[in-house]
């Protein structure tokens, strides 16, 4: 590849052909600053329409002022990035997107986390000398998601996820000019739409214009009520972030000060989703032992592959888009949903306290897990195995409403019974995880064999769809991974037309698992983030005494006392569900 | 239609055209070989192209005058639509203007029976690349 | 049956009747009387000849003389002189220019045939239903010609040396869109006709593909065998039917014929159209929005590069051109390069088509050879002002273009010209305006035009533009301020130095040039709260003169809202608080006691 020779603000720079403005800059340490603009590296996940044009450069030669994020560098260019005439375009720019949002900043769900505000803060503006008709649109509240359009900025990052990286095609521009929004068609409510709830509209929103539903003042009355016994879950994935929401690196693991923020929060017991994990693990790990060994005696009824079925959002989206295979998932509950149903049927006659007066909470990285808490499935009578799910950056709220110093919590263990978990149910959280620890779990009991090794790393990576072929004894099984939904779809067409060979299939629907979640902390378009926490959750593993899910002593003793064994007729009712039809919806 | 094949086939067409074109320009009989053009393209024919089209076929086949009337393009003059060209044998086109109803009617019965010209002719001002 | 022997022929254009070609013909037919020559001279107003700088002209049939500015008194003299003794009057005679020659014989002079119908050769024509009349006018010869006797490269080398550009506004030259598109490897390559034409009172396009569509469809054949591409595509906007359907019979005939589809002519060469239909979206004539909005997208523009000759209809490379462009491209092969580059300018080669409105008194479809000046175009073939006003502003690139005055009369147009003056070629839309119109007006209503146009895609126009809009609104209340005129300059400079596509770097020259040529108006507008055109209501005050008003009470009875106010017999008068400047009394008032202050 060619190597192009430029200058950016007097500095020399080289960069290969094909390297925008941008990246040019960038590499030697000039920030050229950017608002639509957003590059997941190494993600293949990029949005950059060109479209706000706050980083536009002057070159000189060139009539206009060129977009920096779109520009590719060519021999000889001479740029200016802070000339006068930049300065002013940029701020004039700024300043007509000011003109056109709502001043709420103060009481705005974003506020802090806001790109329009690190903006204009960086450029200084003082000023709106652009005032007039602001647009205006409907609210839209679905059981996961809030679109406040007045406060959208046209970036169209939400549009891409939604139709480029997830293939789901809920989110697309609609209008023409100044009174142009993004919505679903026909600016229908998302509740109407086959919207999955994945949530990465949210977690590449760069203003307030989508936000998640608030639970945690749900969460605060639940926990000042007396009658209540309140008991909380925790997904893999946030203790792998959480805290980033307190100045900490990310990647920094923050399960111990995390339960004891719980707790002084005020929760009965802290437990982990970690649990339900492993205990996911074992009826998802047994099913796929059942139906591959029907498999392999001839019985042409059961199919394969078996895809995964622990993200709610995956879920929904093969109701809507791939009904013709509901048949294919595991029908295993996603460990949110076990750990509700066990809680609730089981810890609670334990502790002998009635089902309606046990609360459960979820903290996810997750917004799907909101909707899928108060899907009519999972709920008896009325009252639901899960009350509420919130998310990471919910929780950081609740610590900090609670005048919690977070950095300085002790290191704390979470209760038993459902407090105890394996390596393999923390890497549930990221990509190639569940995958991993189902193969660590069937491999065992298919073969009675010990592990020769409990890392597998084939399984493991940041490529959007990743095959190995594991060695169960002379039996080659091949298992698949897909993470964004739009890889998922490839995958699942293949099996639609009779061309996948995989008898395994691990899906998460948001790009890196759910360390990606849309609940996570913002990573504002940078991929290390992801990575580091990725990381994080496989040096948690590392450090597990038992790594290997039915090795887990609390899951050995549920199943002694109360669930029997994997699949039994209890297990099925509790921890197994069904999926419906959602197409012609 | 037949396929044309080749460039001599093209020719021949455009010859055969040609030729056709020319003998009915030429007739020795002047008065039963009237060609008329009507504008309608889709400023003539909101300017009431259609009803001028109708007023000739209809006029012509009633007086028993055998003329050839053709619609075509836009021939530029918007301001003064309904526009009409009107070949005599022998002569050069004439284009009117405003051609309504009555200004159609005066056309055949002054210019077209009695070669008298009438008012609202729009002078060619334009070469054409043959020029 | 009487046949004149003689036919004088009076202009009867707006022009010619204002400087008293009524009477000539008056003078004419009593002169005609006199003589008792009835039976042998005709006299007959026409249309005007586009020679209103010379008006009245007169022309004799059949020898073709031709007068200029003839004067009701000279009636006589001609007939005495010319049509009884035979002699030519030679003071009326035209004194050419360059020659010093006095003129006579129409037939053989160019000085007033200004246009030269190049793109518009067959429209007005041949049927556009029929495709032997386009073939008997050397149609498809074109076509023959570069299938059997030139090699792709030689066709562009031709079209490069022809020196046509771009039709469709941008002025890029052909030839080389050509060349890069045929440079760029693909198994598969698209020819696009660009027929989204979409200024307001542009119908250039529309004329050609109603009158002419076989032209259209030759050139591209051509185009597709020189860049290597056996797909067309038509994307003609849905509201032009006639031309849909002119364009399909023409396709189906030619299908018929062979001149589209396998084996064209015997030579192997394989090429077919579709149509594909646009919703009127004015930004989907940007080459960019036009592709994606083949493809079933949104129509919005994208970034550039890549340009579509590289990657454009489902990512293969794709030559778009204009309607116009493309209706040049036979009579460049049939003719030559070197035919072509004789005409026009010396950087833009060959004629443009405009579509002539406004306050212009012969409206209509004009084709001029590039470096006409905009006096030729306006007083001459346009016949001048409407009702004898003032010439004020020309309009030319629609809602892209900027509105240029007086002193840019004698600017030949081209597309380099038009840019330096603060406006620019477009497609050819060209709106002449009289004292009547109001600057600031007229640039909020190109801006209006481009607020309902923008994708919204890029915040500079979607919001930009708005913004902008809102001040000149603001001025044309009466609530502007100087500041006001600074902000627009300031804002309309960012929105053309940082808008994504053409129409946002474009959209502000409407203000940006009314500001630069008008800024007296403006200032008048916040400064003194006047709209001298009368157009802004708002800044309208009618009053009544006590010294004529005669108390009729016609206007007080007319007053919708009451604010007229005074007793019978003596003066009455308007209170400003309540008038709501709708002018009826103004309109009502016998004895002009009304005035617009």
């Amino acid at each position: 590849m060619n190597t192009i020779k430029l200058t950016i603000d007097n500095k020399s720079v080289e960069a290969a052909q094909g390297t925008t403005i941008l990246d040019a800059a960038a590499s030697v340490g000039i920030n050229i600053p950017t608002l639509c603009h957003m590059k997941l590296h190494d993600m293949s996940i990029e949005n950059r329409p060109g479209g706000c044009r706050v980083c536009v450069v002057e070159v000189d030669g060139r009539r206009n002022l060129a977009p920096a994020c779109v520009t590719e560098v060519t021999e000889g260019m001479n740029i200016k990035t802070h000339s006068i005439r930049v300065i002013n375009a940029r701020r004039t720019v700024t300043e007509l997107i000011l003109s056109d949002h709502p001043f709420d900043c103060l009481v705005c769900a974003k506020s802090g986390n806001c790109e329009l505000q690190a903006l204009a803060q960086k450029l200084g503006i003082r000023e709106i000398h652009y005032k007039g008709e602001q647009s205006h649109y409907r609210e839209d509240t679905s059981p996961a998601i809030i679109r406040e359009m007045d406060k959208c900025i046209l970036c169209r990052r939400c549009e891409m996820m939604c139709n480029e990286v997830q293939t789901v095609g809920v989110l697309s521009a609609i209008n023409r000019g100044f009174i142009t929004v993004v919505s679903p068609a026909f600016e229908m409510n998302l509740d109407h739409s086959v919207c999955t709830y994945c949530g990465q509209c949210v977690a590449v929103c760069p203003t307030g214009a989508l936000t998640e539903v608030d639970h945690t003042g749900a969460v605060i009355r639940a926990l000042s009520d007396p009658n209540k016994t309140v008991i909380v879950q925790t997904a893999p994935a946030v203790r792998a972030a959480l805290g980033e929401e307190f100045g900490l690196e990310p990647g920094s693991l923050v399960t111990g000060k995390m339960a004891a923020a719980l707790r002084q929060l005020g929760f009965d017991y802290v437990f982990d989703t970690d649990f339900a994990a492993d205990l996911t693990i074992m009826e998802e790990g047994t099913e796929l032992l059942s139906r591959l060994n029907k498999h392999l005696q001839g019985d042409k009824s059961v199919k394969l592959p078996i895809l995964t079925s622990c993200c709610p959002a995956w879920v929904k989206f093969f109701e809507h888009q791939f009904p013709d295979l509901i048949d294919i998932p595991s029908t295993a509950r996603s460990p949110q949903q076990m750990f509700g149903a066990i809680a609730k049927n089981y810890f609670a006659n334990n502790i002998q306290v009635d089902r309606e007066n046990l609360v459960v909470v979820s903290i996810m990285p997750c917004l799907a897990k909101k909707y899928e808490c108060a899907r009519d499935e999972f709920a008896e009578k009325g009252n639901p195995d899960v009350d509420f799910a919130i998310t990471t950056r919910e929780l950081a709220q609740l610590i900090k409403l609670a005048n919690i110093d977070f950095n300085a919590l002790p290191e704390e263990e979470f209760d038993n019974p459902l407090g105890e978990s394996t390596g393999a149910g923390v890497i549930f959280g990221t990509t190639g995880g569940v995958i991993e620890a189902a193969v660590r779990t069937a491999y065992e009991l298919h073969t009675g064999k010990p592990l020769p090794k409990i890392d597998f790393e084939e399984l493991r990576g940041m490529e959007g769809i990743r095959h190995a072929t594991i060695d169960f004894n002379g039996l080659d099984l091949n298992i698949g991974i897909a993470h964004g939904l739009g890889n998922a779809r490839k995958l699942l067409e293949d099996i639609r037309n009779g061309k996948s060979d995989f008898h395994a299939i691990e899906i998460m629907s948001c790009p890196g698992g759910c360390i990606g979640g849309g609940g996570q902390p913002y990573h504002h378009g940078d991929a290390e983030i992801l990575k580091k926490r990725q990381e994080a959750l496989y040096r948690e593993d590392k450090s597990k005494p038992i790594r290997k899910s039915h090795e887990n002593p609390y899951i050995k003793k549920i199943y002694e006392e109360f669930l029997g064994h994997p699949l039994s007729e209890i297990s099925h009712h509790l921890l197994h569900t069904e999926y419906f039809d959602r197409s012609k919806k | 239609m037949e396929k044309v094949k080749s460039l001599a086939d093209l020719k021949k067409i455009r010859d055969e055209v040609q030729s056709r074109i020319r003998l009915r320009e030429n007739s020795d009989r002047p008065e039963k070989l009237v060609q008329i053009k009507v504008a309608m393209a889709t400023c003539g024919i909101a300017s009431g192209a259609k009803e001028t089209l109708n007023t000739f076929v209809e006029e012509l086949e009633l007086q028993a005058i055998d003329a050839v009337i053709t619609q075509t393009g836009c021939m530029g003059y918007c301001y003064a639509e309904p526009t009409v060209e009107v070949t005599l044998p022998g002569k050069d086109p004439l284009v009117f203007g405003y051609v309504d109803k009555t200004k159609a009617l005066e056309i055949i019965e002054k210019y077209i029976k009695k070669q008298e010209l009438v008012d609202g002719i729009i002078p060619v001002t334009y070469k054409t690349i043959d020029e | 049956m009487t046949e004149f022997k003689t036919h004088i022929m009076v202009c009867g254009g707006t022009g010619c009747r204002a400087s008293q070609s009524e009477k000539i013909r008056q003078n004419l037919n009593t002169a005609i009387q006199e003589y008792g020559l009835e039976d042998d001279v005709q006299v007959v107003m026409t249309g005007c000849f586009g020679f209103c700088e010379k008006g009245p002209v007169v022309k004799i049939i059949p020898d073709n003389t031709f007068y200029v500015q003839v004067k009701p008194e000279d009636a006589d003299l001609i007939i005495q002189e010319h049509i009884i003794k035979g002699r030519k009057v030679s003071h009326l005679l035209y004194e050419d220019p360059k020659t010093k020659e006095m003129v006579s014989d129409s037939k053989h002079m160019d000085f007033y045939k200004k246009q030269i119908r190049i793109a518009l050769r067959n429209c007005g024509f041949i049927n556009p239903e029929n495709i032997d009349e386009y073939i008997a006018r050397d149609g498809y010869a074109a076509l023959g010609k570069v299938l059997t006797e030139m090699t792709p490269e030689q066709v562009i080398a031709e079209m490069k040396q022809s020196g046509l550009r771009g039709r469709g506004g941008g002025g890029f030259p052909t030839g080389l869109k050509w060349e890069i598109t045929r440079k760029s490897q693909n198994d598969q390559k698209y020819v696009v006709c660009n027929a989204d034409e979409g200024d307001p009172g542009a119908f250039m396009d529309r004329s050609i593909l109603e009158g002419d569509p076989n032209s259209v469809i030759e050139a591209m054949a051509i185009c597709g065998y020189c860049i290597g591409a056996n797909q067309g595509l038509v994307y003609i906007r849905a509201e032009y039917p006639l031309a849909i359907d002119r364009l399909r019979t023409a396709l189906k005939q030619a299908r018929e014929y062979g001149l589209l589809g396998k084996d064209i002519l015997g030579t192997g060469f394989n090429f077919d159209i579709e149509l594909r239909y646009g919703a009127g979206a004015f930004v989907c004539g940007e080459e960019t929005a036009l592709i994606h909005s083949m493809e079933g997208l949104r129509g919005e523009p994208t970034f550039k590069p890549p340009f579509p000759a590289v990657s454009g209809y489902k990512g293969k490379p794709t030559n778009v051109n204009n309607v116009e462009t493309f209706a040049n491209v036979p009579v460049i092969i049939n003719k030559g390069a070197n035919w072509f580059n004789k005409i026009g300018s010396e950087k833009s080669k060959g004629t443009k088509v405009f579509a002539l409105a406004g306050k212009i008194n012969n409206v209509g479809l004009i084709e001029v050879p590039m470096g006409t000046t905009l006096r030729e175009v306006i007083y001459e073939i346009g016949g001048g002002i409407k009702d004898g006003k003032k010439f004020k502003a020309v309009q030319t690139g629609g809602p892209s273009g900027g509105c240029l005055t007086e002193k840019h009369l004698d600017t030949p147009i081209d597309f380099d010209n038009l840019i330096a003056a603060g406006s620019m070629m477009g497609s050819g839309g060209m709106i002449v305006m009289d004292e009547d119109s109001c600057m600031v007006s007229i640039a909020k209503f190109y801006l209006e035009f481009t607020l309902d146009e923008s994708c919204g895609k890029c915040a500079p126009c979607r919001i930009g533009n708005k913004r902008l809009h809102e001040i000149l609104n603001k001025i044309t209340q009466g609530n502007g301020t100087k500041t006001d005129l600074d902000r627009l300059r300031l804002l309309g400079n960012v929105i053309k130095d940082c808008s994504l596509c053409g129409l946002g770097q474009t959209s502000p020259n409407p203000v940006l040039s009314t500001l630069t040529n008008f800024y007296n108006e403006y200032i008048d507008h916040v400064e003194n709260h006047k709209c001298s055109a009368g157009q802004c209501k708002a800044l309208l005050k009618y009053v009544i003169d006590p010294e004529i008003c005669t108390g009729c009470t016609l206007c007080f009875r007319n007053c919708p809202v009451g604010a007229i106010s005074g007793e019978k017999k003596s003066p009455h008068s308007i209170d400003q608080s309540l008038c709501i400047k709708c002018g009826a009394c103004y309109e009502k008032c016998k004895f002009n006691a009304i005035r617009i202050a």
